[in-house]
């Protein structure tokens, strides 16, 4: 399912990426054990899900693919390269109007092939002040579809100073991912209850201090 | 020098050899799980042998090895310093300025031995060229703490550690081809230097010198540890064209710059709320919490040097 050129440049981005950032994982709550995951984090930047990824052990990492906006990384022949040959993406379209495939369809399709999804919830990059937007419904439907797949909040630090939006070259800081304690969708939660509390559950990962500071 | 360089080598071989053997022995006899000081020495030890290999490695390459490792040095120094400081988005040019320019052309310049320009290109050219950028890309909020950050972040990291390597561009007429012991010298007596202060402060410390910036730095350290070093350095006076005597009284005084060092990097880290400056080095921390007291120590000791000997 992965193909060679994927997972060696899998392999480059995550030296790079260290390189880069020196990046760590910290495991909070509990290292991959083999079940599939979707791990949910903070977007502000497009090295996340390449910080992400480079922090999950290797074979965790083959069968891990980031979710991403259709609309974005198929505008061009270089994005749809990126995007579709060397990286391990599943692309959902996010316009309501346009759109031909149903991107609940496609996201429990890449589940149901075994696949482990890196999942953005605030549904864009945060531009903004404030450390985390509104949560979409897009992680309460894959929870309630797929009940055994384990949902790991993961805070990214500092990506978004490392390579902000427009920006092509890195200036080198150094990262970190928190993984949280795996959580679920609990009997009888309704959709707000259950965002409300995976969003408090990622804000708990942040650092004390500002992110700026 | 092949005599000496293989001297101080096998010397350095001991003493790592040594400290495994009792750490080894002392993690032996303790209580299982070990006491956590105990874990931090092993860890400790073993960071010393890579790092240990590390400089062999670069002076097997010689003058071009050094210089190149301590241009990593810096590099990995500087990307521990601008994480803690505050950043702006306007701040991006001069950021990878720094990085892709700064770094580059100050270690190039110790490469060609050009002393006039690599002396004063950061705390001239770039302390000015460095808030031009700012201003230009316009932010003014905290634009003063913004660019005294910055600059403060090149001299330590920088321009500070390019004197290591730059040792070895110094004249010193009766020591041709032998610049880079001298830089082993002032590595080895400043390092050993922050290991005695450890060493006396765990056995012997009480009086804390300033217990609102570090709670394990004592007078008892600081003593013990500056006396032992500065023997160490009179010991290790064969690497260096200095007398004993001389020897002595230049690792005293690098190993006083490099306890400045180290107090005023425990100042900045309390400043941000961090105990370390990151984690590249097992159970030091990050590369700052390593080159902290040589970051003081070595334009002192370069100034001197050139000064006095040249």
């Amino acid at each position: 399912m992965t193909t060679l050129l994927q997972r060696v440049s899998g392999a480059v981005l995550a030296v790079l990426s260290r390189a880069v950032t020196g990046v760590r994982p910290i495991w909070a709550g509990a290292a991959p054990r083999g079940r599939q995951r979707i791990y949910f984090a903070n977007h502000a930047s497009h090295g996340d899900f390449i910080l992400v990824s480079t922090c999950l052990p290797p074979a965790e990492r083959a069968r891990t693919a980031a979710v991403a906006g259709a609309d974005y990384w198929n505008a061009g022949p270089v994005r749809r390269f990126i995007a579709g040959r060397l990286l391990r993406t599943v692309l959902v379209e996010r316009n309501w109007v346009e759109r031909t495939a149903d991107p609940m369809q496609v996201m429990l399709g890449a589940l149901d092939a075994g696949q482990s999804l890196i999942f953005f919830p605030e549904g864009t990059r945060n531009m903004g002040e404030a450390p985390l937007l509104r949560f979409r419904s897009g992680l309460y439907n894959l929870a309630a579809a797929r009940p055994d797949v384990e949902l790991v909040p993961c805070w990214i630090e500092n990506m978004s100073r490392v390579l902000p939006k427009g920006a092509l070259l890195p200036v080198p800081l150094l990262c970190r991912v928190v993984f949280g304690a795996p959580m679920a969708l609990e009997a009888g939660e309704d959709r707000k209850a259950f965002l409300d509390r995976a969003r408090q559950a990622l804000l708990a990962l942040a650092p004390k201090r500002d992110g700026n500071g | 020098m092949n005599d000496d360089t293989t001297r101080l080598f096998l010397g350095l071989v001991t003493v790592l050899a040594t400290a495994s053997l009792v750490a080894g022995v002392l993690s032996r006899r303790a209580a299982k799980p070990l006491p956590s000081t105990l874990e931090n020495l092993n860890a400790r030890i073993k960071a010393w042998w890579i790092m240990v290999a590390g400089i062999s490695v670069a002076f097997l390459f010689g003058t071009g090895g050094v210089v190149l490792l301590f241009a990593f040095v810096s590099f990995a120094a500087l990307r521990e310093y601008v994480t803690l400081t505050n950043t702006r988005r306007a701040d991006r040019w001069t950021l990878l300025g720094m990085f892709l320019v700064v770094i580059p052309v100050q270690y190039y310049l110790i490469w060609i031995d050009w002393y006039g320009l690599y002396s004063i290109f950061v705390p001239v050219y770039c302390f000015l060229a460095m808030p031009a950028l700012t201003a230009i890309r316009g932010d003014t909020s905290r634009f003063l703490e913004r660019v005294s950050e910055q600059q403060w972040g090149i001299m330590l990291s920088v321009y500070c550690i390019s004197h290591v390597p730059a040792l070895v561009t110094l004249p010193i007429p009766g020591n041709e081809g032998r610049g880079l012991l001298l830089i082993a010298f002032l590595i080895a007596t400043v390092q050993g230097s922050d290991v005695l202060q450890y060493i006396f402060g765990k056995l012997f410390g009480r009086h804390k010198v300033a217990p609102t910036v570090s709670p394990s730095k004592t007078w008892e350290g600081l003593i013990g540890g500056i006396a032992s070093a500065s023997l160490l350095g009179a010991g290790l006076w064969w690497l260096t064209p200095f007398s004993p005597v001389e020897a002595g009284t230049l690792a005293a005084l690098a190993s006083v710059m490099g306890f400045f060092g180290g107090l005023v990097a425990s100042a900045i880290k309390r400043d941000r709320g961090v105990k370390d400056w990151g984690h590249m080095i097992e159970g030091h921390g990050g590369m700052l919490d390593r080159a902290d007291s040589l970051v003081f120590a070595a334009p002192v000791f370069f100034h001197i040097v050139r000064y006095a000997w040249t």
